[in-house]
């Protein structure tokens, strides 16, 4: 692995860690999951899957507190 | 051999956090450094998570690594999703950590420095930790169940609908009092209003970025956020310098209160893509920036704690809020010693995500002996003020008067000193015009924390902008708690209308949407309002009426995790969460009961009714009073308040009783402890993957 190519690869890796502390919604880990799991399924599109689990998030108590 | 030197050392912490203690405890009359409190703080939690937290994984839950955790036995890539753990401690600790542990402590100061430091860090080890981590625990192992689910599971419906209508009042309260700090900071400031006004654009901008321009870039838009946050700060300044835009900007506290209603019913109906979810991003950020930023500047400047340790206000006659320091130390610093709305979070999406359950001690137990560690920092930033600052910022004018020359005068006869020109030059080094009774805790706080930061980084030059950017961020967390706390109050509404007429529970029914949006908003509106007219300031009822709900809710979590031990066949080990328990029975019913029925009229609300009824009937109106129709909405407000803490104190007798008849009921042999555990299954893939 080239250094470049390896930097890269951290700065993504990092990327989604961030994403996943502030809760921002995991694209990339729901149609891996679709993969891997349920091959037959058909995901949803990102805008879909984006807007749908933003409203979930912000429509019952337990993700924000005092 | 290495058994005895481990023994050696965790000796030693102990010894070096009791000695810290001793010197805090002993000084009297000279400053400690505030390096103290930091150090009896670590070693303590040190004790507490290594000894106590592992005490509770083993001998209770028996947690297991390699036991199938919901996030794997659900795996839906969505809601449950296994993850490393120090991803979800970030996410949780994210989730927890809002205003709450910045601003208790700030006005708990007012009994010195002591009773608030002793609180927060016992109060955390013993309770609010050991919530948090037993309902995550109980959570896991329930696939993730919500408090409210396993209130009416353990103990029954009665309990459970309790604690239903318990977290709807409570949400009401809370939201109330934090949009009246953020009123008390921002009236008549206008560098305050530019630079919190401007972080909504800045959020609708960063929705419409990730919707439109870049779709779905979060990391980026967040970025550009920070830096339209910084710039905010400078629009701030300018306009505040500027003779023509500042009156403009200079916007009164009932206007701001209007205002943030508006803010908080349009958050309630706008999609969640354009402004709850972007600020949302934003204030993750600046939250855990903030706390960094705290922690070093007390490490790095170590200031010397200015307030004594205890002061003459423990007899209850405190300027900031009435009451004597017990009960009131313990319902005035809720989160960061305890905090009820924490058992929401460690069972809602915290314990979806973890990938072993051996984690829910690191995030459970670790994630709230962080925010208490954020409680102390708050504390220190407070106790960094000469206690002559602290009280002209925090004391209402029906006790200073107007003027700072006013001020000094009652601050000398508490026995302590300020000097009006100083002051003068404080609030103009500040960049405000006014910062005599700026009540609620965030702009003390503020100044506490400029003052750290600029000894590290500006100098006094810089003193405005860290001021400025110190109440941004408060305000930034009270306003993401507020819109996504009314969005959430608009979905519980919505679920309970739903059985007075079923089209009300449609969540994307306009008609019902604006209906439930604008009830829940007028119900924490009205108790804005109130403080906002309250010639006292508001805070001095509010916050207790808050603290009260806050450690009601703690009730519940401590009554579910009670049940779940005795029915685990561990009733031995109840006393774990019985003690937090019993004394959070203690401090919420005494201090409910001492505001409502105190002959004090300071402190009871019925007697400060019954003093106004009086005034109204001899036409001899306190001086703060402007008309006999204000006097007579003080004394209906004050029935209210009244009411409502009965209503809380109620809804704990009515737990509590449907508890202890389970209890009972099992260790009595009449019903079988049966654990509502999901069953044993081991992981799919084996530890050390």
């Amino acid at each position: 692995m080239t250094w470049a190519s390896e930097v890269a690869q951290r700065l993504v890796h990092a990327s989604a860690t961030l994403h996943r502390i502030i809760g921002a919604p995991d694209y990339e880990g729901y149609v891996q999951h679709l993969n891997v799991c349920h091959p037959d399924d058909t995901p949803m599109s990102k805008d879909e899957f984006v807007r749908q689990r933003l409203e979930e998030r912000y429509s019952r108590p337990g993700a924000r507190c005092c | 051999m290495r058994r005895f030197f481990s023994v050696a050392a965790w000796f030693l912490v102990v010894a070096v956090g009791v000695g810290s203690f001793a010197v805090l405890a002993l000084s009297r009359g000279e400053r400690v450094s505030a390096a103290w409190l930091v150090t009896a703080a670590l070693c303590f939690y040190t004790v507490a998570y290594r000894f106590y937290s592992r005490f509770i994984a083993t001998k209770i839950f028996a947690l297991d690594a390699n036991r199938r955790t919901p996030a794997e036995r659900l795996n839906d890539g969505r809601d449950f999703v296994p993850t490393n753990r120090w991803v979800v401690f970030g996410h949780h600790f994210a989730a927890i950590a809002g205003p709450g542990p910045l601003v208790g402590p700030t006005l708990a100061a007012q009994f010195g420095f002591l009773p608030g430091a002793l609180w927060i860090v016992v109060g955390v080890a013993l309770g609010g930790a050991v919530q948090d981590f037993v309902i995550l625990a109980a959570s896991v192992r329930r696939n993730g169940k919500s408090l409210g689910q396993m209130a009416k599971d353990e103990i029954g419906t009665v309990a459970g609908f309790t604690a239903l209508i318990a977290v709807l009042g409570i949400m009401v309260v809370l939201i109330a009092v934090l949009a009246l700090i953020v009123v008390n900071a921002l009236g008549e400031s206008p560098w305050g209003i530019v630079t919190v006004g401007l972080t909504i654009p800045i959020a609708l901008l960063m929705g419409m970025y990730m919707r439109w321009l870049r779709p779905h870039k979060v990391l980026e838009a967040t970025l550009l956020g920070l830096v339209l946050l910084v710039g905010a700060l400078y629009a701030g300044r300018a306009v505040a310098e500027n003779p023509v835009l500042a009156p403009m900007f200079t916007l009164s506290r009932a206007t701001l209160a209007w205002s943030i209603m508006i803010y908080g019913f349009a958050a309630s109906v706008l999609p969640v893509w354009l402004l709850l979810a972007p600020r949302d991003y934003l204030s993750a950020f600046v939250k855990i920036g903030v706390v960094a930023a705290l922690a070093l500047g007390v490490i790095l400047v170590l200031p010397p704690l200015e307030m004594p340790a205890v002061t003459r206000f423990v007899d209850g006659t405190g300027p900031v809020f009435a009451g004597k320091v017990f009960p009131f130390c313990f319902i005035t610093i809720a989160c960061g010693a305890i905090s009820g709305f924490h058992a929401l979070i460690a069972s809602g999406t915290t314990p979806k995500l973890l990938e072993r359950e051996t984690d829910a001690r690191f995030i459970g137990y670790g994630a709230m002996l962080t925010e208490s560690m954020v409680a102390t920092l708050a504390l220190i930033a407070a106790c960094v003020l000469t206690p002559g600052t602290y009280f002209a910022i925090n004391a209402p004018a029906a006790a200073i008067g107007l003027t700072p020359e006013s001020a000094a005068v009652a601050i000398a006869n508490w026995g302590f000193t300020l000097d009006p020109e100083a002051f003068k030059a404080l609030t103009a080094s500040v960049g405000e015009t006014k910062l005599l009774s700026r009540t609620g805790g965030a702009p003390s706080l503020a100044v506490g924390m400029a003052h750290l930061f600029s000894n590290v980084l500006g100098g006094t030059t810089a003193l405005g902008l860290w001021y400025h950017f110190a109440i941004m961020f408060e305000a930034l967390f009270i306003l993401t708690t507020l819109d996504a706390g009314t969005r959430v109050g608009r979905f519980m509404l919505q679920d309970l209308l739903k059985h007075v007429y079923e089209p009300l529970g449609r969540v994307s029914w306009y008609p019902a949407v604006v209906l439930s949006s604008g009830l829940f908003v007028s119900a924490w509106g009205y108790f804005l309002y109130q403080g906002v007219v309250d010639p006292l300031g508001g805070i001095n009822s509010l916050w207790p009426l808050f603290g009260i709900a806050n450690q009601l809710l703690a009730t519940v979590a401590l009554c579910v995790g009670t049940t779940i031990i005795i029915k685990m066949g561990k009733a031995r080990y109840a006393w774990v969460t019985l003690l937090p328990l019993v004394w959070l029975v203690i401090i919420t019913m005494t201090a409910g009961v001492t505001k409502i029925f105190s002959d004090d009229p300071k402190l009871g609300f019925l007697s400060h009714a019954r003093q106004m009824q009086d005034a109204i009937a001899s036409g001899m109106l306190p001086p703060n009073v402007n008309s006999a129709a204000d006097a007579a909405r003080l004394v209906v407000n004050d029935r209210l308040d009244a009411g409502v803490a009965g209503f809380f104190l109620v809804a704990v007798v009515i737990i509590l009783g449907a508890s202890a008849l389970e209890w009972l009921a099992v260790t009595s042999g009449r019903k079988v402890a049966r654990t509502t555990e999901i069953p044993f299954e081991p992981r799919a893939i084996a530890v050390g993957d």
